[in-house]
């Protein structure tokens, strides 16, 4: 039986993140993680010889070898914990606990946790896993997949067949998300306000999803430094306790999902949720995880936010902007802040710590003290969900 | 003078010793699965061993041919320049008669009148370097 808990060990002490762009010329996987690390050290008022503990994930074209030890060599660290986390988009959010974890062990105090990526026009379309000897690879490519966005599609025609779910439905959270980001300069589609129509008329790449339900990928990154609560308390921000988090992944591809339209967010809140003590009823803020309008809308089923199914009638009838009754990804969503690899899913863990702290300017939550984050990665396979609270 | 490049070949099937027997029955017209003997457990894609039980005493078993269609998309735009000709095609997961999941195109029938829950049958076409696909057309 699994009973440990690590509420209230660790706190955020500090982030950093870039505005995302297409394209970021010049720079290096390297460099941009470098320059998050600063940021947050500097958000923490930490130095180097502060962060004894060092987690990478891997930007979507592989991590080169031992890739920890040259980040740390690099940054002028000597951490006594280091390793590259993947779990694909949840990483961001799998880092957090794990540095929670090792924070709580007494291994170390202070983990870097650092994504980013780039995008190159010519490496747009070359991506792709090698054919032999990945298991299943041999059973799915011969068929055309598009990626993630067939195995999405997927998802969503299932919970329509199901459910009943519509297109209108999913294309309100993306509607809902681009007010948000029309409140945060830091957003790509920030001053880019869209509609229904617009969502519904863009043109449909895998059927049911339109165009402007699907993540953009694009350059950037993020860091969270975590600390124990103790240090946190003497740092200069305002603290965000980790109460809670759980981690589950069932699949890689979707079709060997044993259940394709409930995700592994059913376990992964439910476990963090227990370990805060809370409920989907404390939090002020969602931010979930969003690379296409269906990952949000069967996150909010899976976390209990509302009945299995019902995902659709729910985002209809709730404001999901950062005034609304039901504020989610309050910073656009990767839908209109932009995807920069796995420093995507970083940006709802970064946002969240802003709301909490009370640093969000024009799109502040009004008294937001618990957040919800969800991190997804693969074809809803890996999940990573934390519970955030204003210390007292 | 311009010329149109033929389109890459499609990813084909490459076995390694696990699914060899696999692709080698689907040339003899024969869609086979593997099936636990300890534990009658059937799995797709094969493995070395039954990952509900851990028994390695699998057998090959030729599935009906018979299936539904559990969810699909219509992928409109080219993951890679090999599939651009196909366009609009359908993108399938296959629930077998028999239980086991697997990934397939629905062909044959037009994109527009594919509907999740459709019965479907088998049919074996060939696919790249000498190896034969299972794909999948409406079941009348």
């Amino acid at each position: 039986m699994i009973t440990g808990t690590l509420r209230g060990k660790a706190a955020i002490a500090g982030i950093g993140e870039l505005r995302p762009a297409k394209f970021m010329e010049g720079a290096t996987v390297p460099s941009l993680m470098l320059e998050v690390a600063r940021q947050a050290m500097l958000d923490a008022e930490m130095e180097p010889g502060d962060v004894d503990g060092l987690l990478l994930a891997p930007p979507l074209g592989g991590a080169p070898l031992i890739f920890p030890a040259m980040m740390t060599e690099y940054l002028g660290l000597t951490p006594n914990y280091l390793d590259v986390v993947d779990t694909g988009g949840a990483s961001g959010a799998s880092q957090v606990w794990r540095a929670a974890a090792a924070i709580a062990s007494g291994m170390c105090e202070s983990v870097l946790c650092l994504t980013a990526d780039l995008q190159s026009p010519k490496a747009f379309y070359t991506r792709g896993a090698p054919m032999y000897g990945l298991p299943a690879s041999e059973f799915d490519r011969p068929y055309g997949p598009m990626g993630a966005n067939s195995g999405y599609a997927l998802l969503a025609q299932r919970h329509m067949y199901e459910y009943g779910t519509t297109s209108e439905q999913l294309a309100k959270i993306a509607v809902d998300q681009r007010t948000n980001a029309c409140a945060n300069p830091m957003a790509m589609f920030y001053g880019k306000p869209i509609t229904l129509e617009d969502v519904l008329n863009s043109p449909l790449i895998v059927d049911p999803l339109h165009l402007l339900e699907i993540v953009m990928p694009c350059s950037g990154a993020a860091a969270v430094l975590v600390t124990s609560a103790e240090r946190a308390r003497r740092g200069p921000r305002p603290v965000v306790d980790i109460l809670g988090a759980g981690e589950k992944c069932s699949h890689s591809g979707i079709t060997y999902s044993k259940n394709l339209v409930e995700s592994p967010v059913k376990y992964s809140a439910a476990r963090a949720f227990e370990m805060a003590g809370l409920s989907p009823a404390d939090m002020d803020l969602v931010s979930a995880y969003d690379c296409y309008t269906i990952t949000v809308l069967v996150t909010l089923e899976d976390a209990g936010f509302c009945k299995k199914g019902q995902g659709g009638p729910f985002v209809a009838e709730h404001d999901l902007t950062f005034a609304g009754d039901l504020p989610v990804n309050t910073h656009g969503g990767q839908l209109s802040f932009g995807q920069p690899g796995l420093a995507g899913g970083m940006s709802h863990v970064t946002e969240a710590v802003r709301q909490v702290r009370g640093e969000a300017n024009g799109r502040q939550v009004k008294d937001c003290e618990f957040a919800f984050v969800n991190g997804n990665g693969g074809i809803l396979s890996e999940q990573a969900s934390l519970i955030f609270g204003r210390a007292s | 003078m311009t010329e149109t490049a033929a389109p890459p070949a499609k990813p084909a099937p490459h076995p390694t010793p696990i699914s060899a027997h696999y692709w080698e029955s689907l040339n003899d017209g024969k869609l086979t699965i593997q099936k636990c003997t300890a534990c009658g457990s059937l799995q797709h894609y094969p493995r070395p061993f039954c990952v509900n039980c851990l028994s390695s005493d699998l057998e090959w078993e030729r599935v009906s041919g018979r299936a539904t269609l559990f969810s699909f998309t219509i992928v409109r735009r080219a993951a890679s320049p090999a599939f651009a000709p196909d366009l609009p095609y359908v993108l399938a997961i296959i629930e077998l008669e028999e239980g086991p999941h697997m990934t397939g195109n629905v062909i044959g029938i037009p994109v527009d009148e594919v509907v999740v829950g459709m019965p479907l049958e088998l049919t074996i076409v060939p696919a790249g370097d000498g190896h034969s696909l299972p794909q999948w057309k409406a079941r009348r």
